[in-house]
């Protein structure tokens, strides 16, 4: 195989443009837009499409890291947890007398740190796969919220913190604008970087990586620690929007999370993904789950319909006859 | 020379496992004196009865489980699949009472070999990552338990009694569970160490290309065993219902968290090629003390999830540490 990655990007012609996952998933996003338009007549509000996405968002700012770690070939189930832990520790430090102001700083310093443990034993301990460590700490970061809280929920957090998950500037949900922003920032990160071009890199062959210079344990305690960062922004929009938080909040995001990602064309074996596919992915799900929760799909179907999808959005590439030629340009290797 | 080498390095991993059994083994019996010690109700007979029922559903779902990691695969599909297959051998007993409980037993087996069956062909033929595959179809199942059931639950008066006893009555006094886990253990024992199709499972794990080269068809080996999955699934499904005499459209969700970590304690590498059904069962019964001795020590339930998770890192973390240092010790030996 040649060194594609240069060279099949300056040679980019028309039809491999267009040959990409990413416009098959536009193709999906639309058809789906278009289904749902035609089930429900309310679909096409753009005020209440636009309000949709406040409240599938929260977890789409774990999939931008989750992009990353899925290139770099390793995996992160732990990241719910983190959401549950972060926002838990938020909630409790707040009650007990601490200003909100410090209390999302914690909240973030929680979950930077959580992430940041997962990339430790990872570096620290090569011989360990990321599906084994972020297993346990799935469990111990859960389990640690528990511990804090009980059964009990915790909340009552002042007025302006709603604004997270219900504000508007200039018509546009706050959350919207946020995941835009940080999105474009981890698509920059990722594609035109040298730091980009190191997770690809690590990605699809880790010794040459290390042997020529990358600094990969660097890298990996970042990327975690990144992704823990991130889950706990989700814990913030996640409790401003519920207004309250309990140690079972956010439960199976981490399967959500990697759907979206998968979906959106990052390969989970390391080295292949784009940050648009995986974008275009969270509001494909997003928007399916809003427009047949319009028309009272009840959700245990959407299940169906989704898994089914993420099936078939990884089966596409491999069955058609595309596989030689463009197999690797269709899983966005870029 | 060569054979020298590769004999002294098989005895050196099956060293490790010997330490590693009975190191964990060493830990249970820790575990269980000092938990003795605090409440002296956790070795009576009842007690223990109680923990070997409660592990054994487990500990099936293990030997299913150490199979798939063994050819470097993954299956999150389980509790879904055990959810579905109890769904419906609950429905149909709940429609036909007069049902015997082995066709029960045998209806819910078949369910869970179809749904195995379907992920084992995604992941063999087609090639999608098992964890991917299993993911999607983990939501497939999960949706369809909700779709047959119409979002209700079977419950204890639609069950017939003979149904129930599948998993609560008992045989010489010791309950049909522990029977049927011993049976399965027993059963893939032979299977796994004395079989063509066994041996050929760890090939695959071991060396996916070169047990290809050496004609083993790794396709086959690979559905085999998510099949293998898929039925153990499926018969925890009727254990699991006949046991709570309930199913739900969530029965059993994330189970399969715990079942992998049981494998992880019990020494099954991800990494694929090894791991022992003496190893899960020690696993198995771990987590399954874990659970059943934390409340008898007044520990709050609230800090069983993080001493799991605990136990659990500390675990792989001293297994790497043994593991290194059984790899050191032979270097330094070859150099003399």
């Amino acid at each position: 195989m040649k060194p594609d990655g240069v060279l099949g990007e300056q040679k980019m012609t028309l039809k491999r443009f267009f040959l990409q996952w990413e416009w098959m998933l536009v193709l999906i996003f639309l058809l789906v837009n278009l289904v749902n338009a035609f089930l429900s007549p309310y679909y096409l509000d753009l005020i209440s499409i636009r309000d949709a996405t406040m409240t599938f968002l929260d977890k789409a700012f774990i999939v931008l890291p989750m992009v990353f770690i899925l290139i770099l070939g390793q995996i992160d189930i732990s990241v719910a947890s983190t959401v549950a832990l972060s926002s838990v520790i938020m909630a409790d430090l707040y009650n007990r007398g601490l200003p909100m102001e410090w209390a999302i700083v914690v909240c973030l310093a929680v979950g930077a740190l959580c992430g940041w443990i997962n990339g430790f034993l990872l570096v620290k301990f090569k011989e360990l796969s990321s599906v084994i460590v972020t297993l346990g700490t799935m469990i111990l970061y859960r389990g640690i919220a528990y511990i804090i809280l009980e059964d009990q929920s915790a909340g009552k957090f002042p007025e302006w913190f709603s604004y997270l998950g219900w504000g508007y500037v200039g018509g546009i949900p706050f959350i919207l604008i946020v995941f835009i922003v940080l999105a474009v920032i981890f698509g920059l990160v990722l594609h035109q970087t040298t730091f980009g071009r190191h997770l690809y890199a690590m990605g699809s062959n880790l010794t040459a990586s290390q042997f020529s210079g990358i600094r990969t344990n660097r890298i990996t305690l970042i990327v975690f620690t990144l992704a823990g960062l991130m889950a706990a922004v989700t814990a913030l929009f996640l409790a401003s929007r519920m207004g309250s938080t309990r140690p079972n909040v956010a439960n199976g995001y981490e399967l959500d999370v990697i759907a979206m990602a998968v979906l959106g064309g990052v390969s989970t074996a390391g080295g292949k993904g784009r940050m648009i596919g995986a974008v275009i992915a969270v509001f494909l799900i997003g928007l399916l789950r809003y427009g047949l929760g319009l028309v009272n799909v009840p959700a245990q179907t959407l299940l169906v319909i989704i898994g089914a999808l993420l099936i078939f959005a990884v089966m596409v590439p491999k069955l058609s006859g595309l596989k030689r030629k463009t197999a690797h340009r269709l899983a966005g290797k870029n | 020379m060569m054979t020298v080498r590769a004999v002294g390095r098989a005895s050196s991993f099956s060293g490790i496992a010997k330490f590693r059994e009975l190191g964990l083994l060493a830990f249970i019996i820790l575990l269980s004196l000092f938990v003795q010690w605090r409440n002296p109700s956790f070795l009576s007979l009842e007690n223990i009865d109680d923990l070997i029922t409660n592990t054994a559903i487990l500990s099936i779902l293990a030997v299913g489980m150490m199979l798939v990691i063994v050819t470097r695969g993954i299956d999150l599909s389980i509790g879904a699949t055990l959810a579905l297959s109890g769904m419906i051998t609950a429905m149909v007993v709940g429609s036909f009472p007069a049902l015997p409980p082995v066709l029960a037993m045998l209806l819910g087996i078949a369910v869970g070999i179809v749904c195995g069956s379907l992920l084992g062909g995604l992941v063999a033929k087609i090639g999608i990552f098992p964890i991917i595959a299993s993911l999607g179809m983990m939501n497939v199942f999960r949706g369809l338990t909700f779709m047959v059931s119409g979002g209700k639950w079977v419950s204890a008066h639609q069950m017939p009694d003979s149904f129930k006893a599948i998993a609560t009555g008992s045989v010489f006094g010791i309950n049909r569970l522990v029977f049927i886990a011993v049976l399965i253990y027993l059963i893939f024992y032979y299977f796994i160490n004395h079989t063509r199709t066994g041996r050929q499972i760890y090939a695959v794990g071991s060396n996916p290309e070169s047990a290809k080269i050496s004609g083993i068809s790794t396709t086959k080996v690979v559905w085999l065993v998510y099949s293998i999955m898929g039925a153990l699934s499926g018969l925890a499904g009727v254990l699991w219902v006949s046991k709570f005499a309930s199913a739900q459209g969530d029965t059993a969700m994330g189970y399969e968290l715990s079942v992998i970590a049981a494998c992880v304690l019990g020494g099954v590498s991800i990494a694929g090629g090894s791991g022992k059904i003496s190893g899960i069962i020690l696993g198995s019964i771990l987590l399954g003390i874990l659970n059943n001795a934390l409340p008898l020590i007044n520990v709050s339930p609230f800090w069983q999830n993080a001493i799991q998770g605990f136990i659990i890192l500390v675990a792989i973390v001293i297994n790497v540490w043994v593991k290194r240092g059984v790899e050191r010790n032979h270097l330094l030996r070859r150099n003399m």
